[in-house]
């Protein structure tokens, strides 16, 4: 497994995370998906759902609704309309 | 000349206006904090939205396009949403904001456009009223700057713009720059603005996935970057104006301060002016008996 995913979740009126991750599941339109390091170039838009954040076997919980996932080579960026950390 | 007694109230009204003054100022510190750190926390959606539209921009042209992103084609219908504050007593801050926005109004005019007018804001409302009043299509209030307050706005414009009513949607509002620097700003929402520099992020070598197609996301993106951009708008607006209100407040505690001094120094002279004059009737009288 190589290195690790930078992620950010920013809201418009937040941004409520930003950092290294191991993997990020996320809520897309056309169906959930995982992003690992290294994932190839890929966006989406979301429907409302839970962003889940891996770290060093941590998990994090958002509730987002609506928004886009941006995958690129430099990492993951969610930006939701809404979003909320949830306790999991 | 003004009696003792009329000075003496002269300078207790001047003082009493310092105390309002001088709390405005400390209010307008404490929110200056608050409204900078939430313009401070928009910012990174602002641009990540701004790169991400960038990049689809570069691969959807020609007619597929969006509207939003590429406009109708014309030019001829203009509109012009003025943000400004609610409130005054912020020197020079709104009025600023409206000189720039009706500097570009005249110009459009001049150059025979169709130019209608949104304001958000009081001020803005209050001020154009009089000259462009006819032309106002919606007038809304700053409220408290956020998503709840940019949405309807939003929503408006783009209402206008998809009936085919405006072709150019021009936002003017105040650049939060710093405490003392705010700088009124004219920024084309419609069809959107592409940063340069942002559309070029590197996938080296990898073509981008996009689930469901571009002009889909797309579609979807366009109308959050104008609520986006608004909101932004409106939370720098809000940052400027405690800001100018703060400054403003100073001058006018530090004026204030200067005028009780001027006036102490003029009731003193008179007192002793009087007393001088009592002084010599006493005397003048105790020499002629």
């Amino acid at each position: 497994m190589a290195g690790k995913l930078h992620f950010s979740l920013v809201s418009p009126e937040r941004e409520l995370f930003s950092g290294e991750v191991d993997q990020v599941d996320a809520p897309g339109s056309e169906g959930d998906f995982g992003v690992l390091a290294g994932h190839a170039p890929f966006m989406t838009t979301l429907k409302s759902g839970r962003v889940k954040v891996y770290d060093n076997g941590r998990t994090l919980g958002f509730d987002v609704q609506g928004g886009f996932a941006d995958v690129t080579p430099d990492g993951l960026t969610i930006l939701a309309e809404q979003a909320v950390e949830v306790a999991l | 000349m003004a009696s003792l007694k009329e000075m003496r109230d002269q300078i207790k009204s001047v003082e009493s206006t310092q105390k309002i003054t001088r709390a405005m100022q400390m209010v307008a510190a404490a929110k200056l904090r608050r409204a900078t750190d939430a313009a401070q926390n928009a910012r990174p959606y602002a641009e990540r939205i701004a790169t991400v539209i960038a990049n689809l921009a570069a691969g959807v042209s020609g007619d597929g396009a969006p509207k939003l992103l590429v406009g109708t084609g014309r030019q001829d219908r203009h509109l012009v949403v003025v943000a400004s504050s609610d409130r005054g007593l912020a020197g020079g801050f709104n009025s600023s904001i409206i000189r720039a926005a009706r500097e570009r109004i005249n110009a459009l005019l001049a150059e025979g456009k169709d130019v209608k007018i949104i304001t958000v804001g009081k001020k803005a409302r209050d001020q154009f009223r009089r000259v462009f009043g006819d032309r106002f299509v919606a007038t809304f209030e700053a409220g408290v700057p956020g998503l709840a307050s940019a949405q309807p706005v939003a929503d408006k414009i783009t209402e206008l713009f998809e009936t085919g009513q405006v072709d150019v949607v021009t936002l003017a509002f105040s650049r939060y720059k710093s405490v003392v620097v705010q700088t009124p700003t004219l920024t084309q929402l419609i069809p959107a603005q592409i940063a340069g520099a942002a559309a070029t992020i590197d996938l080296k070598g990898a073509a981008y996935e996009y689930e469901p197609d571009e002009e889909t996301i797309l579609e979807t993106l366009l109308p959050r970057n104008l609520t986006v951009q608004l909101l932004s708008a409106m939370l720098e607006n809000q940052a400027g104006f405690y800001a100018a209100q703060m400054a403003a407040m100073d001058n006018a505690t530090r004026n204030a301060g200067d005028m009780i001094a001027a006036l102490n120094l003029k009731k003193n002279r008179t007192r002793q002016a009087q007393i001088t004059k009592e002084l010599i009737e006493i005397i003048s009288g105790a020499e002629a008996l």
